[in-house]
């Protein structure tokens, strides 16, 4: 790849090694991210962990004694050094204008009401009706960049910032599992019943962690989603179809 | 074979090395504060040193066997006993059915672990028999261990079953133990090395200086998700805008309050505080042992001293293994 200059590598103490391809939430820079992920995991180095994405870097998290027994040399190189070569050699493996197939998947939401309580305090906030609210939040195509703070929890970015709102002042001491919100400029969807500060405009009947499963996550980073509207027949419905 | 939960104590879970693979679907990876612990304990009891066991904060932890078990306790001394008598740690020990082990009060460190000859029959989940409380899986249901749950083991090895027999044709009391000085110290003020957080050059000068030349002390908010430290604050030169990114164990971050913490093994996936350091791998297990209100002096290293440091560990360790063969085949 021809701009390799514009990556910087960087070590994570002695287990670990950060690549990063920007310092900005942009989704070219976010499919090198998967892409580099794609290409370690299809042919990972001996002694490789895991690899994790975020907005716009991977973390490289390797086994120490694993890669000094297989690979250890001679030269005194450090085993950071010797991942830092692995990586490099992955690096040029990567392609500019490669078409990275991306997931779409619909997630349910009822809006409103006991669901979405904020839903009115969004719309007065942005000087627009709720239906407004609903209609722009479910006409957007959102990017999964990366999933963490929780299991499944999803850090989305596409957010119409004409439903933007702060978060509430105080925070609420429980916000049920699947609970859709909005916090600035961003959106997601709890996966667990938590205490937070998101304004909740409405509620999926889906569950995004699945620990039985393989991945144990509805959604992984690099996906595309869209909210769809359902009523509470269907919401119900989707609860009964679903356990 | 099995034994049962006679008083939780203030914490036990069960943990093993870590559930690693699953951190990009936000699943944290959980296991053992002090992993050297725990792989000792589990070569004491001729168990392999991933298997799962118990790890015990501070104090309280009452356990009662209800079969013949060879078990093994490492880590922080908890002055555990046996019916009422001392026991010693760092070796294997052959308890009858019908004892009760009992962790009475920390006295060095901070965390036991107690390994069982065959490990516990607990599931695997995501290729770990770690509790992940948050997520409720792994362990004992998913949650610390309470009064009344009963733990199986599963069947014990060929390996288990010579130290078994080992410990039973003796005729007097075992006379050795691990020298476990030869990878821990339990002081009250500990020098913790590190290497350069990610943002290092993001704070001011005298952050920098602070970092390295002025105590910290661990305060009531350490668990097993993080250390929240406190001493001289800890500035950036200026504010910026920082995206959550991958972490892991070791990292400390400073929030806007200037105050460090310290991730450990409990700690999410992602994090978005500035990082201005990261413990290296070697001293962790020494850090796991740290109580609230101990001090620690941070000392600047290079990554060719970690790795060396890292090395030197898992040397002794495979040394210590031979040893342990040696003495119970």
């Amino acid at each position: 790849m021809s701009n390799l200059r514009k990556i910087n590598m960087r070590s994570l103490g002695d287990s670990a090694i950060v690549i990063e391809f920007g310092d900005d939430i942009n989704p070219l820079i976010h499919d090198k991210v998967i892409q580099l992920i794609k290409i370690i995991e299809q042919d990972p180095f001996e002694g490789f962990i895991e690899a994790v994405p975020s907005y716009t870097n991977v973390t490289i998290y390797y086994d120490f004694v694993t890669v000094y027994k297989a690979f250890s040399n001679k030269n005194n190189q450090t085993i950071s050094k010797i991942v830092s070569a692995f990586i490099e050699n992955y690096l040029h493996k990567l392609t500019i204008d490669a078409k990275l197939e991306h997931r779409t998947i619909d997630i349910p939401v009822i809006y409103g009401g006991k669901f979405g309580p904020d839903l009115e305090e969004v719309a007065t906030h942005n000087a627009i009706s709720s239906e407004e609210v609903v209609k722009i939040h479910s006409s957007k195509e959102y990017l999964v960049y990366m999933i963490g703070f929780a299991p499944g929890f999803p850090f989305l970015g596409g957010m119409d910032e004409a439903i933007a709102i702060p978060r509430k002042n105080t925070p609420r001491p429980a916000i049920p599992s699947g609970s859709v919100g909005i916090a600035g400029k961003q959106t997601g969807i709890y996966p667990f019943e938590t205490p937070g500060g998101w304004q909740i405009i409405g509620q999926t009947p889906l569950e995004l962690f699945l620990p039985n499963m393989s991945p144990p996550t509805r959604l992984q980073s690099g996906d595309k989603i869209r909210f769809v509207p359902i009523t509470q027949e269907e919401y119900e419905h989707y609860k009964e179809e679903h356990q | 074979m099995s034994m049962k939960i006679l008083h939780p104590g203030l914490m036990a879970t069960i943990q093993d090395l870590g559930r690693y693979g699953s951190q990009k679907y936000g699943v944290i990876v959980s296991g053992a504060m002090d992993i050297v612990s725990l792989r000792i304990a589990n070569r004491l009891v001729g168990n392999d040193e991933k298997e799962a066991g118990i790890e015990i904060t501070l104090y309280g932890t009452k356990i009662e066997f209800q079969e013949d078990h060879l078990i093994a306790i490492t880590g922080g001394d908890l002055q555990a006993t046996i019916d009422g008598n001392p026991v010693a740690m760092w070796r294997p020990i052959f308890i009858q059915k019908g004892s009760i082990l009992h962790f009475t009060s920390a006295i060095k460190g901070c965390r036991a672990y107690l390994a069982i000859a065959g490990g516990l029959a607990i599931p695997e989940k995501m290729g770990s028999r770690s509790t992940y409380l948050r997520a409720k899986i792994g362990g004992y249901e998913g949650r610390t261990l309470q009064k009344d749950d009963v733990l199986q083991t599963r069947d014990i090895s060929k390996t288990n079953e010579m130290f078994i027999k080992k410990m039973q044709s003796l005729t007097e009391p075992l006379s050795w133990s691990v020298n476990y000085s030869a990878f821990f110290s339990f002081k009250k003020t500990q020098t913790i090395r590190i290497l350069p957080g990610s943002e290092y050059e993001r704070f001011d000068t005298n952050s920098q200086q602070h970092l390295l030349q002025k105590p910290y002390t661990v305060t009531m908010n350490a668990d097993r998700m993080g250390y929240q430290l406190k001493g001289n604050k800890l500035q950036l030169t200026e504010e910026f805008n920082l995206l959550s990114e991958g972490v892991t164990f070791g990292t400390i971050q400073v929030p806007t309050n200037g105050q460090p913490i310290i991730l450990m093994a409990d700690r999410q996936t992602t994090g978005g505080y500035p990082k201005i350091a990261q413990v290296i791998s070697a001293d962790l297990p020494k850090l796991a042992q740290m109580q609230p209100t101990n001090q620690i002096l941070f000392e600047l290293t290079s990554i060719e001293k970690a790795e060396q440091a890292l090395l030197k560990r898992e040397r002794k360790l495979y040394e210590l293994s031979i040893g342990i063969r040696l003495k119970t085949l």
